[in-house]
């Protein structure tokens, strides 16, 4: 007996939760920025899944335009975030994120 | 034929957009001007950015005129709401946007710079918060809320001499992308629920009783993932940890900025949002939104108190003010109070404000804008005895003392949480009052009281002298005269009807 398993739609929804989780778990516990930086474009394609898994099963083309425009977002936030970190890593050879503390209080 | 020739795309009412098109108009022009022309007299780039916020202001006023006789409407295939709840708050980004391009004058020219830079990314931010503020759709609202977040990134990191400055601009960046991140995953999940993101059509379908029940946690997580992505972008606790290091590390400019525009924006978002697309579901959010608003306005008071750096005690009592603003919001969740009215006229005379209180504390800060800290403000009424005298009229409204415009927004909320019956949140929003009093008190006595041994003077450059001259008298005129701005506020209504087209 050959059981063929259909992928449903839980399964894409799910898998779309535990990547959020995994970026969401990344941010919090790496110390790089550029790591974390890479978790929240983790995050941002967790969601773009989810948006495509919804769009194809309520037959809606909204939700995959809406992937477009996450898109061109996760691109613009790599230039500030990427332009941000260059411009703290020249100051200092190296940086993690526990070595920024001087705001505190 | 060709099928692709045939293809007409939604009728573009151009009135409509007006704001958006001036100011990204201005933006490139400023941009473009800045770098082929290097040379321009000193203050160009301040009076165009001040020029088109004051045009935007009389655009904005004639439009609610309009919308008195033509009523309410969408724009943009329903993707924006045009009524007067965005009219308002679109009038208070441009003041906000109006006043810090003056103070950013005097910072640049202090700090030994001039350029086009930040007057261009201050109105790309402004562009960003018009969007959240009369967006109709949950994506439409999502790239606002990233326009607006993007340009502050920049800002707050854009003083590259100060180390406070890249440490914020990085923390901003990091914790705010965080935060879009569950904003958007929100979005995600009341898009699966209820099959749009356009928030008119969401409400449609709630009244039509689609089958919500099977989607239910759908829905539940996605309204929970949406208010932490607002909820951070208010500073409201628990998502507020972020504000008190933004706010110091950012130039005293840039923080003006993100006190006034930027919360009126998130705030505005936040009401659009939980009053008409998530109206039906009020009894899953307003429990949610009145602890909010109960831990914020608590924790904002508190935390201001212990603080030694004015900088951080603005940022805590901003953290405060937003819950007072939540109190309001909550409000907004009973039916026919004047919750949504409430809450915006808070909105703007916070804006006025912060704007005034920030510009005191980047004149103190001197130049390297780092001397911010309580010992810096001491004995200032000796030094600067019209700035100490501003700087505690503005203090004293933050804390509520009537005859101040301060009073009129706190009373107004409050008043409208006792309306609707929430007698616990308004109390305890009296008593953090009283708690927050404390913290301007302080920084009074520090003022008025202390001696200062060493002379040291203290520049007030003309144009935030101006600003803090005008937000005093501002603060004073409302609060003796609180009448046409309470009858103005009454009139706002957001736009509940079918999109066009």
């Amino acid at each position: 007996m050959s059981a063929v398993i259909e992928p449903t739609t839980s399964w894409f929804l799910i898998l779309s939760a535990v990547l959020f989780a995994v970026g969401m778990v990344g941010v919090m516990v790496r110390r790089n920025p550029l790591v974390m930086f890479m978790c929240i474009e983790l995050m941002l394609n967790a969601v773009n899944l989810s948006f495509v898994t919804f769009a194809r099963a309520r037959a809606d083309v909204g939700g995959q335009t809406a992937v477009f425009f996450v898109l061109v977002v996760a691109a613009a936030e790599v230039t500030v975030g990427l332009g941000i970190i260059v411009s703290i890593m020249r100051r200092r050879t190296e940086a993690t994120a526990d070595d920024l503390s001087v705001l505190k209080g | 034929m060709n099928s692709l020739l045939a293809f007409t795309g939604p009728d573009i009412a151009f009135t409509d957009v007006l704001p958006l098109l001036i100011w990204l108009g201005t933006a490139c022009a400023v941009l473009l001007l800045g770098s082929l022309v290097p040379r321009w007299p000193r203050g160009t780039w301040a009076a165009v950015t001040s020029v088109s916020a004051v045009a935007v202001v009389v655009q904005q006023l004639s439009k609610w005129q309009d919308i008195g006789t033509e009523g309410t409407g969408t724009a943009l295939a329903g993707a924006v709401s045009v009524d007067r709840f965005a009219v308002f708050g679109t009038i208070i980004v441009a003041v906000a946007l109006g006043l810090v391009a003056l103070v950013t004058h005097d910072y640049l020219t202090r700090e030994g710079n001039d350029g086009p830079e930040l007057y261009a990314l201050f109105i790309t931010a402004a562009m960003g918060a018009q969007i959240m503020l009369s967006a109709n759709d949950l994506i439409v609202l999502f790239l606002g809320l990233e326009t607006l977040s993007l340009s502050l990134y920049v800002l707050v990191a854009s003083n590259r001499r100060r180390e406070q400055s890249q440490e914020a601009g990085l923390k901003y960046f990091v914790l705010g992308g965080f935060a879009s991140a569950f904003f958007l995953y929100g979005i995600a999940l009341i898009y699966g629920a209820t099959g749009s993101t356009n928030l008119t059509s969401i409400m449609e379908g709630f009244a039509a009783g689609i089958a919500i029940e099977r989607n239910d946690a759908l829905l539940l997580v996605g309204i929970g993932l949406l208010l932490v992505g607002l909820a951070f972008k208010v500073s409201a606790v628990p998502f507020h940890v972020w504000t008190p290091d933004v706010y110091e590390g950012a130039p005293s400019p840039v923080t003006a900025f993100m006190a006034s525009a930027g919360k009126v924006a998130a705030f505005t978002a936040l009401l659009r949002v939980l009053v008409t697309a998530l109206e039906r579901r009020v009894d899953d959010w307003r429990p949610v939104v009145w602890i909010l608003a109960i831990v914020t306005v608590f924790v904002g008071s508190i935390l201001a108190v212990v603080q030694t750096n004015v900088k951080r005690m603005l940022a805590f009592s901003s953290i405060a003010h937003a819950g007072f603003v939540l109190v309001g919001v909550e409000a907004a969740a009973h039916a026919g109070s004047n919750g949504i009215a409430s809450s915006m006229t808070y909105l703007l005379l916070y804006t006025v404000l912060v704007i005034g209180s920030f510009t005191v504390v980047f004149v103190v800060a001197g130049k390297g804008d780092g001397a911010s800290s309580l010992d810096d403000f001491r004995g200032l009424a000796r030094r600067r005895p019209f700035l100490a005298l501003g700087f505690t009229v503005l203090l004293l409204a933050q804390a509520g003392v009537p005859f101040t415009g301060g009073f009129v927004a706190k009373f107004g909320v409050i008043k409208s949480a006792v309306e609707a019956d929430s007698y616990v949140i308004a109390v305890a929003a009296m008593v953090a009052a009283v708690i927050g009093a404390f913290l301007y008190l302080r920084i009074m006595v520090s003022m008025w009281l202390d001696d200062t041994s060493g002379e040291m003077t203290l520049e007030v450059p003309r144009l935030a002298g101006l600003v803090i001259a005008l937000t005093v008298v501002f603060t004073l005129f409302v609060g003796f005269f609180p009448g046409w701005l309470l009858d103005a506020a009454e009139l706002i209504g957001v736009h509940r009807a079918a999109p066009v087209g």
